[in-house]
Formats: C-alpha cells, sequence, structure tokens
C-alpha cells in the first residue's frame, strides 16, 4: 500500500529528470537536445520531427491553436504517428519512461509552464446512425465539397486539389495533403471517429484548418460533419492492404487488356506492394511520394500484361510544383556530391518494373537495387514523357535500353491523382539472351520502383520495393480432367475381366 | 495539373491590399490601401509623426494567378499582383507599421481598446493587409468572397489558429491575442499568395502607412521613446526620439531597395 502511494507520489510530480534521460536515449536523435525538431536523423525526414518548443501539436482533442491533453500527448507517444517516422513507443518503453518523458518534452515550452489551467478536451458527439449507407455518403460528399475539402485534398481524395502544390507547414517546408484514400497512413489515425476529431479539431501546425466554427455559426450541424467523416473513411477500404508475396496471374481466353480501363481487369486480384525510399546508394532519397503501387497482372496463349497503378497528386511535369521540389530539396539533406544537383527542374514520373534476365532455378536473384556488373537485371521503364522500353540494367543509374526498346509496349492514363500503367509483351521473344523469356507455372521474382517528377525525383531519388514473385497459372491441362475418367474406366473394364474369367473357371471340387 | 498555375512565389511577402475594383497591373504603382485607423481613443500628449521614404530601383511585384478562383478573378479587370513591396507615387512606402517598441512610463496607463479590428477576406486577398490590434482585442474575421478561405495565424508569443470559412461570414477568431508581438503572420493555404500580418500591442501607439507614406502616432506621454518601422521585406528600422509636453516631432525612417 505504501508502494503504491509513494508510485502515486512520483507520478503526480512528474519526474522531469528522470524523462531527461529517457528522452536523450530514445528522443533526441530525431527531436534534438534542445527539444526543436533538429536531432541528427531531422534533415533526413519529412515531414519533419516536432519542434517541441512552440508547443503546436496536431493531433489533439482540443480547440484550434489550445495545447493538448496530457492525453493527446501521451497518444502520439504510444501510438506513433503513422505516415510518418515517428514510432509507437507503448511496447518500446515502460509505462513510467513514457509518461516521465511525456513531462519533460513538455519543459521545452513555456506554453505549458502555466499548470492553473489545463486544456481542455472539445466535446465530440457520437456517429449518427446510417453511417455508411448511399444517402449519408452521399450527404457527406455534398460538405466536403461545400466546406473546400476539394480544394487540397482533390476531388477524389488523393491530396491533388488544386492548392496542393503549394502546401507549407508552419516552418515553411512541404506538406502534402493527405491521401484520403490511405486511412493507415493518417497521422491521427484511420477511424472514422479519428476523421472527425481532426476536422473538429484541425492539424495544428499544418495547413488543415478546424471546422468547430462552423458548427457555432450553423453553417453546417455535427450530424453533416460525422458525415464528412464517413465520406472520408469510404475513400480507403475496409482494411489496410495486406502484401501477399506472389503475383497471380490467371490466364484469359480474351485479347490481352492493353488498355488501362479495359473490363478485364476488374476481375482480376490486386496486389499491393509498398515503396520505401532508395536510401542504401547515394544519391539518397528519404521523401518518396509514391509508398505504394497495386498491381494487376493476366496472361494469354503468347501474352502477359501487368497493370500498375499508384497514387501521385500530380500529373509530371508540372511547373506548378517546381516551387514544392524546391522546398523538398531545402528541407532535406542531400548526399548528393556532384553539387548543384538541387536545383528543381521538370522531371517526369516513371515507373520501372524489374525481372531477372533468366528465370532463377534456385533461390538466388539478382541484387534487388537494380543488379550489378555481373548480375544484371532486366526492366520495363515506363516515362510519362516517353512510354515504355525494356532494358538491362546493372546497378543504378546503370540502365541501358534494348536496341529499338526491346518488345514491351504501355499504355497509361492519369486520373484524379492516380496513374494506371498497362505494360505488355509476348512471353516469348526473339532477344533470347537480353529479355526474360516469361514462363507459365514459375515463381518469376519482380521488384518496383516509382519516381514521381513532380516531387523532385529523378536517377536515385526513388521509391524502391524489394523482390517479389510473379507466377503465370498454367492452364489446367485437359489431362488433369480426363486421366481419372480413363482410370476409372480401366479399373472397371478389368473388374470385369477379373469377374468373367472367374465365372468362366471350371468349378474344381 | 497541368492547366493548373498556382505559382508559389516563395517568401513572405505577398498580397495586394488595394480595393479590387481600382486594381491594375496595368499601373506601375499600384495604389497604396489607407492606413488602417487605430480606433483607440487617443490621450493628451505629444505626436511623433513621419514619412517612409524608399530609395532605389521600385520592386515589381508579381502577378497572381486566379485562375482557380472564378469568383475572386473576376473581382479585378486585369491581373492582381502581390503586395510584398508597395511604393507610392511619392516615393514612400507603403504597408509599413510604425510604433513605439520601448520607452512608455512604468506609470502609464494605455485606454482601453476600441472596436475590434476585421480582417476581410474579399477578392482572395486581405484587408487590411498589414495591421495593428491590442492585447486581449478577438480579431474579427470576414469573407467577402464566399469561397473557401481559412486563415492561419501563426504566433509565436501568441497561441496559433487555423479555421475555414467556406462561405461568406463574418466570425471571431478562436480566442484574442493575449500577448504583444510584432508581427503575427496570418495567411490562407487554400490561396498561397493570401499573406496578412499583425503587429499586437499592449498600447494604442501604432500606425500602418498607406498611401501617402506618413504615420501618426498621437498622444504619447513625456519620454525617451524607441520607435520601430517594420516592413515585411525591407525588415525594421528603429530610431530614439524624446518627446516633451504636447510638442510634436518628426521622424522620418528610409528603407532602401535590395
Amino acid at each position: 500500500m505504501i508502494h503504491a502511494l509513494l508510485l502515486l507520489a512520483l507520478v503526480a510530480t512528474q519526474d522531469t529528470s528522470a524523462g531527461k534521460v529517457v528522452y536523450a536515449k530514445w528522443c533526441a536523435g530525431c527531436h534534438g537536445d534542445d527539444g526543436k525538431g533538429e536531432g541528427p536523423g531531422a534533415r533526413h525526414m519529412l515531414p519533419h520531427p516536432r519542434d517541441f518548443t512552440g508547443a503546436i501539436y496536431q493531433i489533439r482533442s482540443t480547440a484550434s491553436g489550445e495545447l493538448p491533453t496530457d492525453a493527446d500527448l501521451l497518444r502520439a507517444i504510444d501510438q506513433g504517428l503513422p505516415g510518418t517516422a515517428m514510432p509507437g513507443w507503448k511496447t518500446r518503453l515502460s509505462d513510467r519512461e513514457r509518461r516521465d518523458v511525456l513531462s519533460y518534452l513538455k519543459t521545452f515550452s513555456t506554453f505549458f509552464a502555466d499548470t492553473t489551467t489545463k486544456p481542455k478536451p472539445l466535446q465530440f458527439s457520437g456517429a449518427p446512425g446510417g453511417g455508411t449507407g448511399a444517402d449519408a455518403l452521399r450527404i457527406g460528399r455534398q460538405f466536403y465539397d461545400s466546406i473546400g475539402c476539394r480544394k487540397c485534398h482533390g476531388d477524389q481524395g488523393r491530396g491533388d486539389g488544386p492548392s496542393a502544390p503549394t502546401l507549407k507547414d508552419d516552418a515553411g517546408r512541404p506538406i502534402f495533403a493527405a491521401d484520403l484514400t490511405q486511412n493507415w497512413r493518417f497521422n491521427g489515425g484511420g477511424t472514422v471517429e479519428d476523421i472527425y476529431h481532426r476536422l473538429r479539431t484541425g492539424l495544428d501546425g499544418t495547413p488543415m484548418p478546424s471546422f468547430s466554427d462552423l458548427l457555432e455559426q450553423k453553417f453546417l450541424t455535427e450530424e453533416q460533419l460525422w458525415r464528412v467523416a464517413q465520406y472520408v473513411r469510404s475513400l480507403s477500404p475496409a482494411e489496410a492492404p495486406e502484401v501477399r508475396d506472389v503475383i497471380h496471374a490467371p490466364r484469359i481466353a480474351g485479347p490481352l487488356p492493353r488498355a488501362p480501363a479495359d473490363s478485364a481487369w476488374n476481375h482480376v486480384d490486386t496486389y499491393w506492394f509498398p515503396l520505401v525510399g532508395q536510401v542504401i546508394k547515394k544519391t539518397r532519397w528519404f521523401a518518396p511520394a509514391v509508398t505504394g503501387v497495386r498491381v494487376q497482372a493476366v496472361h494469354t496463349r503468347d501474352s502477359i500484361a501487368l497493370r500498375v497503378a499508384w497514387d501521385d497528386r500530380s500529373q509530371s511535369p508540372d511547373s506548378s510544383w517546381l516551387a514544392h521540389i524546391g522546398r523538398v530539396f531545402a528541407a532535406l539533406a542531400s548526399d548528393d556530391s556532384s553539387g548543384g544537383a538541387t536545383q528543381p527542374g521538370l522531371w517526369p514520373d516513371q515507373l520501372a518494373v524489374q525481372f531477372p534476365l533468366k528465370i532463377p532455378e534456385g533461390m538466388e536473384r539478382p541484387y534487388f537495387l537494380m543488379g550489378n556488373a555481373t548480375a544484371p537485371v532486366y526492366q520495363w521503364r515506363w516515362s510519362s514523357q516517353g512510354g515504355a522500353v525494356a532494358g538491362l540494367a546493372r546497378g543504378l543509374e546503370q540502365f541501358a535500353p534494348l536496341a529499338g526498346g526491346g518488345t514491351v509496349g504501355a499504355q497509361a492514363v492519369y486520373d484524379h491523382g492516380e496513374w494506371r500503367v498497362v505494360l505488355a509483351r509476348a512471353l516469348a521473344t526473339a532477344d533470347t539472351a537480353h529479355e526474360l523469356q516469361v514462363r507459365t507455372g514459375r515463381a518469376i521474382p519482380v521488384a518496383f520502383f516509382a519516381w514521381d517528377g513532380s516531387n523532385g525525383e529523378h536517377g536515385t531519388r526513388m521509391a524502391v520495393s524489394t523482390w517479389y514473385f510473379l507466377a503465370l497459372d498454367e492452364p489446367t491441362p485437359a489431362s488433369v480432367f480426363i486421366s481419372p475418367v480413363i482410370a476409372m474406366a480401366l479399373t472397371l473394364a478389368l473388374g470385369m475381366l477379373v469377374v468373367w474369367r472367374a465365372q468362366r473357371l471350371p468349378r474344381e471340387g | 495539373m497541368n492547366r493548373r498555375f498556382f505559382s508559389v512565389i516563395g517568401g513572405a511577402f505577398l498580397l495586394t491590399v488595394c480595393s479590387p475594383k481600382d486594381n491594375g497591373a496595368a499601373r506601375a504603382a499600384p495604389p497604396a490601401p489607407p492606413a488602417p485607423a487605430n480606433t483607440d481613443e487617443v490621450q493628451a500628449g505629444a505626436t511623433i509623426s513621419g514619412k517612409i521614404k524608399f530609395t532605389g530601383a521600385k520592386p515589381t511585384n508579381p502577378r497572381i494567378d486566379m485562375s482557380e478562383e472564378a469568383v475572386c478573378k473576376g473581382k479585378y479587370p486585369t491581373p492582381p499582383t502581390e503586395e510584398g513591396a508597395i511604393v507610392n507615387a511619392n516615393g514612400t512606402l507603403a504597408n509599413v507599421f510604425v510604433y513605439v517598441k520601448a520607452g512608455l512610463p512604468a506609470s502609464y496607463t494605455a485606454p482601453a481598446p476600441g472596436a475590434a479590428p476585421v480582417i476581410d477576406q474579399d477578392g482572395c486577398r486581405y484587408h487590411p493587409h498589414v495591421f495593428g490590434m491590442r492585447v486581449g482585442q478577438t480579431l474579427q474575421i470576414k469573407n467577402s468572397d464566399g469561397v473557401l478561405h481559412n486563415i492561419k495565424a501563426m504566433g509565436k508569443a501568441n497561441r496559433p489558429f487555423n479555421v475555414s470559412e467556406p462561405n461568406s461570414m463574418t466570425m471571431p477568431a478562436p480566442r484574442p491575442f493575449s500577448a504583444a508581438e510584432v508581427m503575427v503572420k496570418l495567411e490562407c493555404n487554400v490561396h498561397g499568395w493570401m499573406v496578412a500580418y499583425v503587429g499586437v500591442l499592449p498600447h494604442p501607439f501604432f500606425a500602418v502607412t498607406g498611401a501617402d507614406g506618413s504615420f501618426s502616432l498621437k498622444g504619447l506621454p513625456p519620454g525617451t521613446y524607441t520607435i520601430e518601422a517594420w516592413h515585411e521585406k525591407y525588415g525594421t528600422q528603429t530610431a530614439t526620439v524624446t518627446v516633451a509636453g504636447a510638442a510634436p516631432k518628426t521622424q522620418d525612417f528610409t528603407f532602401a531597395a535590395h
């Protein structure tokens, strides 16, 4: 009992010196010893680590510009901020350590010094009924338009609204309007409640305003704001996508669907693969804009087609994003030794789909980061400025197109923040020395790379995946169905023969 | 996206303040706004006045492309320009915030603040572009455009706020400005060119230069004052001025092109 009281007293006094130790060990690397968000890791991060000295926090339960509650801060510490470099610490630090560090980080700002008034959370109403019904979502969509969400988040919610290229955080660093179709990356969580709370509180330090005042102004009701939240939630899948390692490409009878909008694609499974920044070789890239690709594949008797789709806020090159690129380069440390290459430029969007040159017999695969001098990889490269070519890569920036560009064809469509590119080729080609010969029934290694030109991505500044597999499902051969019938017939015939012979044998005895 | 042309023209200096009706890019120097009136009661005392002169090449302000916002674009006969630096026809500089930075006697008691200031979003620009207000006042935010604006106050000494106004309405800021701060930047993120600056002071001795580039600080008690002139692009200048009784003093400032 006494121990419990002592512990309570310790927690109540919130020992900031203990918090300092935890902070120095786990937090200062990004947030800096002085709490200004300028630790050694900070220059490799977008969004940038929080500057604690201003006490301006995105994820709160309080009104715009108010201090967060302790529970708000603890939530960010415990769960991290999805879509950013901030991990959750609930499983890595003890309850005591997390409380201590919470107390300590409040000491960076004088705004927390006044302990007489506690930050008051807003009173949130509960979600209305009929949440995801068509009528509810239609109302939500109406208010999505009328309160101006689309100005930044875009018509289809992919963060590609007309104001998107101009967005900055309070420090003038570039910031993306959230892609509302990827709720698993929402900084404050992706549930409908989380979304409603963000609409009420805004995200301080970012362009995202609070809409609470509109309730007071009777511009809309709480129920209608809930409908907005429900509409926004409906833009993302029910569950965050899971990575499945093998893309199954079914065999289809019809013509190869070479157009991105071909209805044949509606009947094919979609596989999602996360992409991350290329941080292995110089020039490294810590702020990839493409966070994943959605891949579908089909094949016919003689050809294969892959449809690769990904969210991209801009159809590059686009001069309206030049200032954004400048801000991205200014915000990130560069290890570019050539200098001068961090001037903003008009780069295209690009995609590379990578295979080994030959289907490997064992587990050995070429180096995933575009092979090397001795073990090249075979790639299809598509650019928003020049269609697709096939070629061999012998390392980063060591891509050489095949003579005549190989035999890969491409069709691409950009629509409201999404690229959909279909790449198609014959399974077998004449140039067997330089082109992968695609065969059914084999696990073919495949990897993906993407560049968003309007985010400053070109050359080694790109998003990469690891190796996955592509499998062209073999058509079930006729023998699979016929053999059992033949076997059964033979068995029956043999059986009857035996019986017949047995009956014909003279009885002995 | 290609059709879009929301160029972000960098930096902190943007915006024009002149009335939409009389602005024209065709004019070499758009007319400067009238200095927003300081509504506080004037006490008996001395007056410090002067002009903000400008030397060097006249700056040109970039055009604003409002093609994404037809309502705002329609308010201008010719494309409007930003107003990061407005040099008046008489060679003076507009939108300079001049105020008493230090020197008020400890015994000084400021009069109660007057009416709450209003910032109007009209033609996708802020009116006024530069203004002052008193600690404890609550800014009234007006939307005359009927299109979505968000208004974000980025105070350091004051708590920030960021609220949205999707339609024609006037609403108070979420809370009063509680601390003296020169300047608090206001911005709209929907329209990246929309920027305004407010100086928050615990006393009424501030003014903003208008189309004639002059300012006047009235009713100062006797004393020696640090007067600061602040401009969003050209920075700050200070002068020390001593006043006694009701004798007026003149203090000009000169900003140079860079």
